[in-house]
Order: structure tokens, then sequence, then C-alpha cells
């Protein structure tokens, strides 16, 4: 079924550029990516399943450049007629925008790495699979509320141009995110595997469980300046903020991103890869650039910014393989970060499995990786997870936003009471600055994001301060 | 064939099992165009069509959404939202009921003057590419334009009868200036944050008069760069109607869905902080509060003729005289919670779940006019055009940011403030707010995110300017 799907997809994007040829001449510059898309996700909330939904797709994606103009369109019918109305639309946009001097061209014919391995048994698991895990998560938090989703995905993708390139890849990935209540107080347990068979529901709700029954009866405590250990949910926050307004290429052209390649903005100990081929992903991007692991932090030196085919041609560096949807507005990101752990900094680029969550559950604490930085702390608090987080500033990256999923005072080295939630507000690059960084765990957890194929992999952190702003009354 | 294709998954999703069965196939144009500094940046059109069938087994919801509108599609995608359904009974909740809505044969259609996917595409750009580059020649360092139109015809068909189409045309669009100084960035956008849209035709976009306010916002974004800084404290407030609409949508339209209500978006979108055995009694504002739920207003971003599970479009109060009275509700929400009504679920394409969904959530207007607001306050800070948002997980602590400030000082506005912000929780804001402004705008919400997968919903949002009494402002990092 899989090399079925993915022949279709290379004759699908192959009869659009002979269309495009047909129709718009010999001298147009086409470029399409088809995609097939298989989404599974099953939701559970008051401990039983209330959402359940699958949705097979196929998007067809077309960028035009003809007579010094470019229009992209894009749609879901794949039939001959719905092709043929795609080229002719996108064509005729063509004609009536304005002429585009800075167009970059095509991508030329280059080797495209294969990618991860597809689980087929994730690919297409069926909604019973799912069920499964959502029921061990269920069982395992011992009558909490329980919340979250099993997700399952699979995408088969196809791309050519008029220039002669073209790649194909496919991807799987799973994810499961959930949540147990004990008395108000919520515990979560969060993991985006390559297989489905990676993700145990039971030692995800046994997690979820602990923190949530570790986190009842929070008490207030004021706002200011506190130490911190924020465990992975959290730095996923930090490397997806950082990610779209620092790493963003067009937008540091534009002088609105924070990140100054060869200027150490980041503690010695924060070294961040962009690494899209170290899990399951599609090993190209909009416009066929092939995907490679980016080097944006090398222990503390912004070293690289993400660019696609236009902002890459502005900069003088040529594409790192980011083009994507709305790209062309809002600049490109990258989408599978990694904070290399303490022990892998020297040299490390992509090699081993993110940790798996359940080992060593202690309550608040979670796992013998932060318990070994939340040791190391006299006064401070150990947060959880990160929500709603929302940009002031973008140029210094001043972001405001709330705890959630569990705070704990940590006094001597050990979580002595639950706290309520704080809302923040602070510079994320400043609170990672040189000298602010006082530890990192050696076990990265890969976080899903809420599209499939993009993650955040990172272990817990230790910070030397973090600005909370407001407590729960205000 | 959008009825036919409906019709053939239904029944294909009742004789696999299914108590119950909608089917909506949704054909859906959408064209945007962005502009900047005087050049277009990009203009993408999209089409899609597909089905979308839910299945009701037992106590378990399945859906299943496929791209093809055959026959033979349309049943297999009945028969696996019957399958999926009846994976759900492997961790089953409690009963599922549906409050009983009459089974609709209809059609409707929204409001439109001018077609806007029938406006020359030279036109549309002329006109962002005027106003980047008016803004340009006016300081601004980036100036960005954008429209947006969706096209949607869906066709609706239910196991209890319901057979319904609607032809709904939405648009709208915005202009916004940055100017970049010293280590930061200040932004000024007209009309809005992202602009303003409406279910309605081009007309909107044309009585926004984006040329006319271009210069303007340009100098004022150059203004913010040298303008001192909103001061810290606690101070009497007045909000533009358009922040006040993102306030009112925030901390009151997302803390009124039933279904986070009743804990069914715990873990992602979060819950609320109201109980339902406070309906009625709760004190959520002042007196002046009244919001109502009214997807019937010609023109907002939440009007509709049905919802996406066929009920019609009905006017119902949220907040009266300052007391919780209702919710957003779909069919099966309402029923678990004892309630009579749904009609507020919708999705964002075939491929998605019908979910709660704003409509258009609004304030009432009051008495006053902005001048006689600010004519009545002795010490505080004006604020307007939402600049960053941000509110927890049961919808009571909320910071919020806006593009500009003013000082108000013994009843005249004075210098412009820049990086305003204010931060408070929902019921004890709400409870401050004494005086309301007359001049309301049904403001439009085109990214309300929510939903597993994400789902990108369209709210309207009726405000008018406000105050607000004894606000902390001026949060900094």
């Amino acid at each position: 079924m899989s090399e079925r799907t993915e022949r279709s997809e290379r004759d699908l994007a192959a009869r659009v550029v002979e269309l495009v040829r047909r129709v718009a001449g010999p001298a147009a510059e086409a470029e399409v990516l088809v995609t097939r898309t298989d989404l599974a996700l099953t939701r559970f909330a008051n401990s039983f399943v209330h959402q359940n939904v699958a949705e097979t797709g196929t998007a067809v994606q077309l960028r035009l450049h003809v007579d010094g103009r470019t229009a992209a369109g894009g749609g879901s019918r794949v039939d001959p007629d719905g092709l043929a109305a795609l080229v002719e639309r996108t064509r005729a946009a063509a004609r009536l925008v304005p002429p585009d001097p800075a167009w970059p061209g095509l991508t030329a014919p280059a080797p495209v790495p294969a990618g991860a391995e597809v689980d087929e048994a994730t690919a297409f698991a069926s909604p019973d699979e799912r069920a499964a895990r959502v029921r061990a998560f269920v069982d395992a938090v011992e009558g909490l509320e329980a919340a979250g989703y099993c997700r399952t995905s699979y995408r088969s993708g196809a791309f050519a141009n008029s220039a002669g390139h073209s790649a194909v890849g496919r991807a799987a990935e799973a994810a499961m995110d959930g949540i147990a209540r004990a008395g108000g107080a919520d515990g979560v347990a969060r993991l985006c595997a390559d297989r489905l068979a990676d993700l145990d529901g039971a030692a995800l709700g046994a997690r979820a469980a602990a923190k949530a029954r570790a986190a009842a009866d929070p008490v207030e405590l004021p706002p200011g300046r506190y130490e911190v250990v924020l465990e992975p949910a959290a730095v996923a926050d930090l490397l997806q903020n950082l990610a779209w307004y620092g790493f963003n290429g067009k937008r540091h052209a534009e002088r609105l991103a924070f990140a100054e390649p060869g200027t150490a903005q980041f503690d010695p100990a924060v070294t961040l890869v962009d690494d899209p081929l170290h899990a399951s992903t599609l090993p190209f991007d909009l416009e066929g650039t092939p995907r490679r692991a980016l080097s944006l932090v090398t222990a503390g030196t912004t070293g690289a910014l993400a660019y696609d085919r236009r902002s890459g041609a502005e900069a003088g560096t040529g594409s790192t393989g980011h083009g994507m949807p709305g790209g062309s507005t809002f600049g490109p990101i990258p989408h599978n970060l990694r904070l290399l752990p303490a022990e892998r900094v020297a040299g490390a680029t992509g090699d081993g499995p993110a940790a798996t969550v359940g080992a060593g559950v202690t309550g608040a604490v979670g796992d013998p990786d932060t318990a070994a930085l939340v040791a190391g702390v006299r006064r401070g608090l150990l947060v959880s997870d990160f929500w709603y987080t929302r940009v002031l500033d973008p140029k210094q990256l001043v972001v405001t936003g709330l705890t959630r999923n569990g705070v704990w005072l940590v006094e001597d080295g050990v979580p002595v009471r639950a706290v309520r939630d704080f809302r923040f507000t602070e510079s994320y690059p400043r609170a990672l600055g040189p000298g602010r960084v006082l530890g990192l765990g050696r076990s990265p957890v890969r976080q899903p994001d809420r599209s499939d194929g993009s993650w955040w992999e990172a272990p817990a952190v230790r910070l030397s301060s973090w600005n909370f702003t407001g407590g729960a009354s205000g | 064939m959008g009825f036919d294709a409906a019709t053939a998954a239904v029944q294909a999703a009742l004789d696999a099992g299914a108590r119950y069965a909608d089917a909506r196939v949704m054909h859906r144009r959408y064209e945007s165009m962005s502009a900047r500094n005087g050049d277009v940046e990009e203009l993408a059109q999209h089409e899609s069509i597909g089905l979308g069938v839910r299945a009701l087994v037992g106590s378990g919801w399945g859906f299943h959404a496929v791209p093809e509108l055959s026959d033979a599609a349309a049943r297999d995608a009945g028969r696996r939202a019957a399958a999926v359904a009846t994976a759900s009974a492997r961790v089953p909740g409690p009963p599922i009921d549906l409050v009983p809505v009459d089974a609709a044969v209809a059609s409707w259609a929204s409001d439109c003057a001018v077609d806007p996917l029938g406006v020359p595409l030279s036109d549309k750009g002329d006109l962002l590419v005027g106003a980047t580059a008016t803004m340009r020649e006016h300081g601004a360092d980036l100036a960005e334009g954008l429209y947006q139109i969706w096209d949607t015809t869906k066709w609706f068909v239910s196991s209890e009868g319901h057979r319904i189409d609607q032809h709904i045309r939405e648009c709208g669009g915005g202009i916004s200036a940055t100017s970049i100084g010293d280590g930061e960035t200040q932004r000024r956008s007209y009309p809005s944050y992202r602009g303003q849209y409406g279910t309605t035709g081009w007309e909107l976009v044309t009585s926004l008069d984006l040329a006319a306010h271009a210069a303007r916002i340009a100098e004022e974004s150059r203004e913010l760069l040298t303008a001192p800084e909103c001061p810290a404290g606690e101070t009497d407030l007045i909000l533009g109607g358009e922040q006040l609409a993102l306030q009112i949508h925030e901390s009151v339209g997302h803390a009124i869905e039933l279904d986070r209500i009743l804990g069914w978006e715990a873990a992602f979108a979060g819950t609320s902080w109201l109980d339902l055995a406070r309906l009625g009694s709760l004190r959520y504002g002042s007196e002046l509060m009244n919001v109502t739920i009214d997807p019937t207003i010609p023109g907002a971003l939440g009007s509709f003729g049905f919802d996406d599970e066929g009920s019609p479009a009905v006017r119902r109060d949220a907040v009266r005289e300052g007391r919780w009275v209702g919710v957003l509700a779909g069919r099966d929400s309402a029923a678990v919670a004892g309630l009579d009504y749904g009609g507020s679920v919708r999705a964002d394409g075939w491929a998605r779940l019908p979910m709660v969904r704003m409509t258009n959530v609004g304030l009432e207007p009051g008495p006053h006019t902005l001048d006689e607001i600010i004519a009545a306050t002795d010490d505080g800070v004006l604020m307007d055009i939402n600049r960053s948002w941000s509110i927890d997980d049961k919808r009571l602590n909320f910071q919020f940011g806006c593009e500009v400030g003013w000082e108000v000082r013994n009843g005249r506005r004075g210098r412009m403030l820049r990086n305003p912000t204010y931060t408070g929780i929902g019921p004890v804001f709400w409870r401050s707010m004494d005086m309301l402004s007359s001049e309301t705008v049904a403001w439009g919400t085109p990214n309300c995110g929510k939903g597993q997968p994400g789902q990108v919903g369209h709210t309207g949002h009726p405000a008018a300017p406000a105050r607000f009494r004894g606000v902390r402002v001026g949060v900094r990092a």
C-alpha cells in the first residue's frame, strides 16, 4: 500500500509539471509538492474517549514563475479536471501580479536523503490500537480524571520541478499527550516517537498521575525572580519561540530577530541543532531542498539561521531546507529543534532515541534526570509546563505566558510543596544567556508539536533566574 | 452531488451500526494576498472539497473524512466513521443523547454585494501595494498589507432528516507599519491587529479605506519608538473597541464554551472557571455587562444560517446585567449539561470534526461615547489595538499588550505611551467596568485556534470602548 501511494504522489507531481509546460510554455518555472496524509487522533477527557477522528487526504501545492511573475496555488482535487483547474487558476493569477525580480529560481537536481525508516504499523494504525493506549493511560491514573490524546500520522510526499529535480519521501509519527487531574491539580506526560509501539500508555499515565498527586493543595507564592528547573515540556516552549522568532532568516534580514551569527548570545552549555532527519519526517522541504542538520547554536555561539530559497538568496547563503507554506510571508522556521543534553554537547548531531517517559517516577520530580538538577537548587521552582506564551517584543524575544501542569517550591534540593500557577514575562535569550544556565539534564525527551512532523527535543534545564510577574490572584 | 455523497455516507454509517450519523460536504475556495514595502509578496489561492462523516455508536463518536465524493468513497467513509466510533467504546463514557432540533430542509446564503473573488486581482493588488508604499514613504521600516477571502459552500445531511445547503462568503484585510529602533520594534495597525473581517463581500474592504490611514499609522509607529514607557502600577483603564473585542473573546467567549466547562478540552485548550451549578446566579461582571451569543448579525464574522449540526442560528444571552446566564453549546454537550439548546458547533473544513465554537459573542453597547469616557477620567491610560494576548487554562488570569497607549489626565487624552500592557483576573476585571460606549463595531477574529487536530475558527465580537477601574498596567520583563 505504501509503495503504491508513493508512486501515486510522484506521478501526480510529474503530471502537474507537464500540465504547466503545456499551458504556460517551456519557459515557465514550476514546482509541485504532492502530499498524501493519513492522520488519526483519539482524544479522551473525563477518562473516556470523547472524540475520535481519522482523515485521509491528498494536497497539491504548485508555485509558478512565468514571464517574471510568481503565484502559488493549491488544492485537494487530484482528478484531471481538478489538476487542470489548479494549473489554469495559478497561471491566470501569475499574469495579474506585479513582476518578481527577486525570484530565486528553482532547486537544481540534487540527491535527497532517504529519511528515517517508516514504521508501517504506525503509519496505518487502527483506532483500536490507539484506544488501547488510551485505555492503559486511564487505567494507570487509578481513579484520577484523565484527558489527552493518542495520535498517529503518515505522510507520503513527492516533489517535482521543471528544472528536473524530484524527490520522494515518507514519514510516520506517533504521539501521546495526557494529563491526570487530582483535586484541581494536573500532572502531565507527553512523548513523540517514530513508532506507536514506543508509546507506553501505562507509563505515561503513571507519570501524569504521580505528578498530579504531588501538585495537590498548592500555595501561592509572591511574584519575583526565582531560580528554576524547567522540565522538557516547558523547555519545548523555549525552543519553539526561539525557532519562530529568533532563527528565522527572513525576520533576521528585517532586523526583527535577536539572533546574530558569530556572537556568543547564549550560555556555553547551550547547543541547538535543527535536525529533521533525527526522527521521522519528510527529507525535503516545500521547494524540494534536501533537509539536513543545521547547527543554530554551538556552545553558546549563534552559528546559523534558517532560510528558504528566497530569503537564502537575499542573504547570500542559499536555502537551508526550510521552505514551508506561508514562509514567504512569515519567514522560514526550524521545526525539529534539539537542545543537546549535557553529555552530548561535544560533536553530537543526531544519534540515539529520545528517552522514554516513565522510568523513576517519584512524584513531583518525575525522573532521575530532573532529580539531579533539582538536587542542586537551594531555593527555586520546578516547572513542568508553559502555557499560552505570546511575544511582547520580537527583537528581544520578550514572552509572557503561564505555568501549567505543576509548579513546586524547591528548598535545599527537595520539592517541598506545590505552588499555584504563575504568570511570567521573560526574555528567552536573556534567560538562556551566558552564565545563566546552571545545568542541563542528560536525557532528552521529544515533545510533540500541535502538528505532526514538528517536534522539540530537550532535557530538563536549570536556569539561574526566571521573571514571574504575577500569581493566580492577579 | 454534495447532498448525494452526504446521504450515502450517512446511510453507510447507519448500516454499519451507528444510531445517529451526519455528513458534511464542503467546497471552499480561499485566496489571500500579502504586500510588503510596496510590492506584492505572496498571492495564494486554494481550492478544497471533501466529505466528513460523523457517527455515533453506543456512547462513542467516530469521524472520518475523505477528499472524494464518489458514491463508493462516501460509503466507505461512513463505514470507517462507524468503525472509529466502535473503537471509542473501548474507553466508554456516560450515555450520549442529542438535544432535539427540528430537521430542517433549507438553503441559506450570506449577504454579499460585491463578490470578493470576482474583484480583479490587479485591483486588489493595487490596493495593498499603494497602501504599503505610502507607509514606507512615511517612515515605516516594514510596511505590510493583507487580505483574505473564503468562499464556502456546504451540504449537510443527518440521519434525522436534515438537508441543508449554505453559501458563506467571508473576507477582510488590513495594514500595519513597523518601525525598528535600538533593540526594539513598534507597530501600528489599521483597522485591527490582523485587519477587519466579516461574513460579507468585498464592500467591507472597500469601506475600510486602507489608503487613507497608511500615512498616519506609519508616523505613529515611528513616534512610538521615542514615546515614554507605559507607567507601571494600578490605574483606570480605558480600552478601545478592538482590544475590548479580544478581551471578550478570551475571557468571556472561551470561558462560556460548554465543552470546556464539561472538561472535554481539559488537556489542551483547558477548562473554565465557570461552574454549571451557578448558571443563572453567578456574578460575572458589573451591571453594565450584557453579552450575547448572536450568529444572526448580518455581516459579522461569526454569522451563519445553521451550525454544522443543523441547528438554526438563534440569538441568546450569555451575560445579562452582569449575571452569567448562557453558554455556547452543541447538541451532545447540551444534553450532558441538561440544557435545551445547541447551535454553536462548527468545523473549519470538511476534514475536521465539528466542535463548540464561538459565533458572534459581543457586548451590548452602553450610553456613552469614548470622548465622554475620557472626559470623565481624572487619571488613567487609554489602550488600543491588540499586540499580544495570553490567558490561563481556566480563562481567569490574563495579560494583554496593546500597540499604543495614551495618558489620560484631568479628562483629556495626553502623551502617547509605548509598550502598554494590562493584567488581571476575568471576573474582577469585568466587575470593575463602570462606563461603556455606544460606538459598537462587530470585530472579526479569523484566527481562533482550538481542537486537536487543530482548527482555525472565525468569530465575531461586537464591542465598544469601555472603562475599567483600578487595573494593573505596565508589566515588564
